[in-house]
């Protein structure tokens, strides 16, 4: 019936679903690839089989109750999204976190950033074929991670950063171990490095692979390390210091060529920066209060309901009615470690949000696959999405 | 400092005229309120013109205000690198009407419209792909409007009889509390719970 050309002119893509659980798919993602071959012609990401519905929830919530969800999205730089929300709710009431609050959330927000890091690089060197950095790293992410157990009682949902400070002061010896953390971690970057900068295989799988320009990352919405790696040097701390950044000294590294290997730097370099500003906010953190002294907003201290009625009321009031925002809205962002992590909230005058719109800076990343992907190898596919360091949890809120 | 944040609205403004409703400042962030139908030339104007230079549309977000008559509100929240400035478009619509989609202007706009469409609704004109985006495969409903329940109307269960996963409507072990949270001692306005019968027994 059919000749040759006939069945040659029947060769169609075929589709495949990669995914949802597919060990390089960073979590749930399902994407369904359309391919000739073995190149990737359109690649469509289906999204939201982590949907929790967090912004809904949040509606239902009173401003404190509202802040552990923040955890939740991104789950591996908890306390970077804590800072946005506690931001913008300051932002709407007015008041602004003590000195001493303002350095220990810069402190934690960059050992969070260092902690997102060394999941990121050695995770996509995973994504390549190299195993060893991701068992390496798991044990630096550990000693990181007792540090926030130290500071709050939990290694991930802290929920320590609140609106008007943090939840407790430091305890006692925490400033030194971590800067003797700080002494010690250095030589593991290096020792990451040698794995992998020098790497034939990683780097045949990551130059010039999934590039991107300035101008297509800015029309995809990218930051963070991925905005970077294209060469725009863009970050919040810097262009719109919040907090103590300020008054922190350090650099912003960017890439050249916007490619896969230039994100991989750019990371590796921000930790070294990571470094240099959690000593900074060491050795320049003041003593004083971590909370606002408004029992309006922050609970009172417990010795001080013991003969105080009016502590005890407070007290009682913030922990069921809690605290009422002025109404108004705010849009604040933050440099998350993946890039700009934005709270927009509004309030209507009540103690619960009217509105929490999320901004999460890898729901971007994860909508420029297509573009960046096509004409890609699968496997290059792969390494692709592992430069671009995404979390679920925080695409599908 | 002012004058510089009011400044995108006015420039707007003044290059398109009759399409900037408000231009104000709320908590020291620029906020451009403009009309549905020119949402596109404002948005490349603001991404175009040599000194407002929006490269960057990072969010696109619904918010729901059922009492008024067009109960939503679409908020675009730009970004410009290179004059580090922050500006926030807003517009109005209801159910039926549709948004002119910015999908060409902005290629980010694509995936926040789509959200936009599946959680509150909010219907786009000319976009290239609105389906829904975060909701289960056949969901019904918008999510984030504030008359849909927080609970949902069915829940999942694999079940073992026919091998597949089920959807029943959700049955609720302790019925759903909402909290009057609203201090009585701040003007008590509202009958208390369990008290509506109070003034009937007297009678």
């Amino acid at each position: 019936m059919t000749d040759a050309g006939d069945l040659q002119n029947q060769i169609k893509n075929f589709t495949i679903n990669f995914g949802p659980q597919h060990p390089a798919a960073h979590g749930v993602l399902r994407l369904v690839l359309e391919m000739d071959g073995e190149v990737v012609e359109r690649a469509d990401p289906h999204i939201g089989l982590l949907h929790r519905g967090t912004e809904k929830l949040i509606e239902y919530k009173t401003y404190l109750q509202a802040l552990p969800y923040f955890d939740r999205l991104d789950y591996v730089s908890p306390m970077c999204q804590e800072h946005a929300y506690a931001l913008a709710v300051e932002k709407l009431l007015g008041i602004e976190a003590p000195p001493r609050a303002q350095y220990i959330r810069v402190l934690f927000a960059e050992i969070t950033r260092v902690l997102n890091h060394l999941l990121a690089v050695p995770a996509m060197a995973m994504d390549t074929g190299a195993i060893t950095p991701f068992f390496w790293y798991f044990e630096e992410r550990e000693k990181l991670l007792e540090f926030h157990e130290r500071v709050s009682g939990a290694r991930f949902h802290a929920a320590y950063f609140r609106p008007g400070g943090v939840h407790q002061d430091m305890p006692e010896g925490l400033c030194d171990d971590i800067m003797g953390f700080t002494e010690q971690f250095p030589q593991k970057i290096d020792d990451l490095e040698e794995l992998l900068s020098d790497n034939r295989i990683f780097k045949e799988r990551t130059v010039d692979i999934g590039i991107i320009n300035a101008k297509d990352a800015m029309d995809w919405g990218l930051s963070g390390p991925m905005l970077r790696g294209s060469g725009i040097a863009w970050d919040l701390r810097k262009a719109q210091p919040y907090d103590a950044y300020a008054a922190m000294e350090f650099d912003i590294p960017i890439g050249k060529h916007g490619d896969s290997w230039d994100r991989y730097l750019v990371r590796i370099e921000e930790m070294r920066q990571s470094i240099k500003i959690i000593r900074q906010a060491i050795e320049k953190m003041p003593l004083g209060p971590v909370v606002v002294n408004n029992h309006k907003v922050t609970p009172p201290k417990r010795a001080e309901m013991k003969h105080s009625m009016e502590a005890l009321i407070h007290h009682f009031k913030l922990y069921t009615e809690g605290y009422h925002v002025p109404a108004g809205e705010t849009y604040t962002a933050v440099e998350a470690p993946k890039g700009e992590f934005g709270v927009y909230l509004v309030s209507d005058g009540t103690n619960r949000p009217y509105r929490c719109k999320l901004r999460a800076p890898s729901f971007a990343f994860l909508q420029a696959t297509d573009f960046m992907c096509k004409g890609l190898m699968l496997a290059d596919l792969v390494a692709t999405i592992g430069s671009m360091d995404i979390v679920f949890g925080e695409i599908d809120r | 400092m002012a004058e510089t944040l009011l400044q995108s609205g006015e420039m707007v403004a003044a290059a398109i005229p009759g399409v900037v409703i408000d231009n104000s400042i709320r908590n020291g962030e620029a906020i451009v309120t403009v009309k549905r139908e020119s949402i596109v030339p404002v948005l490349t104007k603001l991404r175009d013109d040599p000194a407002l230079r929006f490269e960057v549309l990072l969010d696109i977000s619904g918010v729901d205000y059922p009492d008024r008559p067009e109960r939503f509100e679409v908020v675009y929240q730009l970004l410009s690198l290179r004059n580090n400035k922050r500006v926030r478009v807003k517009l109005a619509t209801d159910e039926a009407t549709p948004v002119p989609s910015v999908t060409g202007v902005y290629s980010s706009a694509g995936w926040y419209e789509r959200e936009a469409w599946d959680l509150y609704g909010i219907f786009f004109s000319d976009h290239p792909d609105l389906r829904r985006l975060l909701t289960d495969y056949g969901f019904e409903g918008h999510p984030m409007r504030k008359d849909f329940p927080l609970t949902g109307y069915v829940e999942v269960r694999y079940d073992e009889e026919q091998r597949r996963v089920v959807y029943e409507p959700v049955k609720l072990k302790q019925e759903f509390r909402s909290f009057d949270f609203l201090s009585p001692w701040e003007g008590m306005n509202n009958i208390l719970p369990g008290d509506e019968k109070a003034g009937e027994a007297k009678k």
